[in-house]
């Protein structure tokens, strides 16, 4: 095995395992924190996916600068979601939830599978072809670009949870919400806000991905597990958790499929995360229960 | 066994309905509208599979719409045929649940299935309604090595299309004066992807190739760069993936990212992409001189050009899972035409007898053995600056193989 094939594999892991850890950041939020097991999360990320490549191919939106309109209109669609779906289809219950937020995904699905139609879609952006030859390898722009990202969302997602009133009240919300109805925060809107926030976070991580990936209406599939996988990795509600996970999990996945062959990549993944869960039951930066 | 059990396998239902029919349909005259045939469309048309299945129902709706239009099936009045669709999902139990409606909803015969292990579980669920069974793809050879008399594919098997890959692939190889001498497999790790390349491994040496590295990998891979260095690595005169659609796309804008550039050729044999004709037109660069051994259709026939110019009027992609659910849906009219029935039994001998060219596909006149069209044949294709061209055989070709592919300018 030569240095240049690890180095590389080094290089390809951590910039897919930002890639992995933008995606889980919002789940992070939405399941580490509100403990919404979100089914729909895939799909959601499959619609961001969609709804970006819509502007970049009507209207020649880079996907870069459809982020930022993107962000917003997902925050509001996660919010409305949670509002007037999921909180009240779900009445608390896990199991409800589950199923909701299941429902919600077969829908959204279809929906696009309607709309759509089936085709594999990617963007053309000169940017999305753009790579720094590093010798070892060609780091595709993207790639580095999701990488400067994922450090900036997370780190962005942290600060906004433990320095902000907002990310007080959903703490708050997360780990009493009995009392933090009774003083005076609103749990169903600060829920509502959680999920947008995540939704958001999904968007974005969307717009991040789509230019060295593509979409069609089972895309999001792709990321799904492996999110969940970060998320518990990380430590549930953990940001800086996520982004490491996602790196390491990376990584990891890199190195093995090197070793054992893409195939049996997946094994060194869940390898890690037992091997993770066995001394760190929490996860690696879980608070400890 | 099968045999025996499949020759006294009309059901009660069909036969009273057949006899029904036969009462009922023998005092028509000029005038009554007869009774629609109806034929049941069974296609993934919602998850992973969905592209595949809903340009395959295209291509089966086309037909049956031009054959409505030119007048119905005549030795029945002039009925016409009446599509009922069906969705099998991604799931060999979800079709065998829709081949029991299709068959409850009193369907003279189905058409489609497009993956092997759905095709599989519908012929089988259509022989115990009795039910004649039209395969539209589903290459896997035990399909009609079952002994099932129900089931026909009109296109060709696994075995046809990798014998006919492997030899085209020989014979370019050959002509050129053998510059590909060293293979890399890239496959997808299931049951397609996997057989495929222990396939190749086996017939490779003997054609005079030597395999380098086989690298397997899931569906969906996420990234493909690190197969791509490792097939960099390797430096094969020669690139055979066998991948599904989604990931061929990933993996050939993957190389051409990664300089990834074989010295002859990627050769697919089945390529998930490599005769796609959106993933060649979005990707002209990226997709250039990537070769195919795939279902294809013969591009010069007067029927072709109608039918391509009528697929473009419609915006549909122009892919081998429309051309062949036509052409599959052209044979099943032709025999219902001369079944001049509904009637299980009589369609299924009609079909069995059917002699029928006038299919859009470069196979000659039909002829089923065991339920295999024996005419059916692969072609080779080679993207050429956004458009897919049939490079071989010679007799169908629109454009002249470029093998050896030129160095990187």
């Amino acid at each position: 095995m030569s240095t240049a094939l690890l180095l590389s594999a080094l290089v390809g892991g951590l910039a897919n395992g930002a890639v992995y850890a933008l995606v889980a950041l919002g789940l992070t939020l939405i399941y580490g924190v509100l403990h919404i097991i979100n089914f729909a999360h895939g799909s959601l990320l499959m619609l961001a996916l969609y709804a970006s490549w819509i502007l970049w191919s009507a209207l020649g939106v880079s996907p870069y600068v459809a982020l930022v309109l993107l962000a917003p209109l997902f925050f509001a669609l996660g919010y409305a979601l949670q509002r007037w779906v999921i909180g009240p289809a779900g009445q608390g219950r896990d199991a409800n939830v589950l199923l909701v937020t299941l429902g919600v995904s077969i829908v959204i699905d279809n929906l696009a599978l309607a709309v759509f139609g089936p085709a594999t879609r990617t963007v053309d952006i000169p940017l999305a072809t753009s790579t720094i030859d590093l010798g070892v390898m060609y780091l595709p722009l993207p790639r580095l670009i999701a990488f400067v990202a994922a450090l900036l969302l997370s780190g962005g997602l942290w600060l906004l949870l433990n320095r902000t009133d907002l990310g007080r009240a959903i703490r708050a919300v997360a780990r009493e919400s009995d009392a933090a109805r009774l003083v005076g925060i609103r749990v169903a809107h600060i829920h509502a806000v959680t999920f947008g926030i995540g939704t958001a976070s999904v968007a974005a991580a969307a717009c991040l991905l789509l230019p060295s990936f593509y979409v069609s209406p089972d895309a999001g599939y792709a990321f799904v597990l492996v999110a969940f996988t970060v998320v518990v990795m990380g430590g549930m509600g953990s940001f800086p958790g996520a982004l490491l996970a996602g790196l390491v999990i990376g990584v990891i996945e890199s190195f093995s499929g090197l070793w054992f062959g893409p195939s049996l990549a997946p094994i060194g993944i869940y390898a890690a995360f037992a091997l993770v869960l066995l001394f760190r039951p929490t996860g690696l930066f879980g608070a400890r229960a | 066994m099968m045999h025996a059990k499949q020759g006294s396998g009309v059901s009660r239902r069909r036969l009273l309905a057949g006899a029904g029919a036969a009462t009922l349909g023998a005092p028509l005259i000029a005038g009554a509208a007869p009774a629609p045939v109806k034929i049941g469309l069974l296609q993934p048309l919602t998850g992973f599979l969905a592209y595949d299945g809903i340009q395959g129902k295209y291509g089966a709706m086309l037909a049956i719409d031009e054959i409505n239009a030119a007048g119905g099936i005549k030795s029945l009045g002039g009925a016409k045929l009446a599509p009922v669709l069906a969705d099998a999902q991604t799931s060999p139990a979800t079709a065998i649940a829709e081949v029991d409606r299709l068959a409850g909803e009193g369907v003279a015969a189905i058409q489609g299935g497009f993956a092997s292990d759905l095709v599989l579980a519908a012929t089988q669920q259509a022989a115990r309604h009795g039910l004649p069974y039209m395969v539209d793809v589903g290459v896997v050879d035990q399909i009609v090595g079952r002994g099932l008399t129900n089931t026909f594919r009109f296109g060709p098997g696994f075995g046809k299309v990798t014998q006919d890959g492997l030899a085209n692939l020989a014979a370019l190889n050959n002509a050129a004066g053998k510059p590909a001498k060293t293979v890399v497999i890239v496959h997808e790790n299931g049951a397609f992807g996997s057989g495929m390349a222990k396939l190749l491994q086996a017939k490779l040496p003997g054609l005079g190739f030597e395999v380098v590295a086989t690298i397997g990998h899931p569906t969906p891979q996420r990234d493909f760069t690190n197969i791509a260095l490792q097939v960099k690595q390797a430096n094969p005169d020669l690139i055979i993936p066998s991948n599904y659609k989604n990931d061929y796309i990933l993996m050939a804008l993957t190389f051409a990212q990664q300089h990834v550039r074989p010295k002859a050729a990627i050769y697919s044999i089945l390529g998930g992409a490599a005769s796609n004709a959106p993933f060649a037109a979005q990707h002209p660069k990226e997709s250039n001189y990537i070769m195919d051994c795939n279902h294809y259709y013969d591009p010069n026939k007067p029927l072709s050009k109608a039918f391509a110019a009528k697929v473009a009027a419609k915006k549909w992609d122009l892919t081998y899972e429309l051309m062949l659910n036509y052409s599959v849906m052209r044979v099943l009219a032709d025999a219902l035409e001369r079944a001049a029935s509904t009637d299980a039994a009589k369609l299924t001998a009609a079909i069995a007898a059917s002699t029928y060219s006038d299919t859009i596909m470069p196979y000659g006149p039909t002829k089923f053995v065991h339920g295999q069209n024996i005419g059916a044949a692969p072609v080779n294709t080679q993207i050429r600056d956004g458009v897919v061209e049939v490079i071989f055989p010679t007799a169908f070709a629109s454009a002249k193989p470029v093998f050896p592919i030129p160095a990187a300018g």
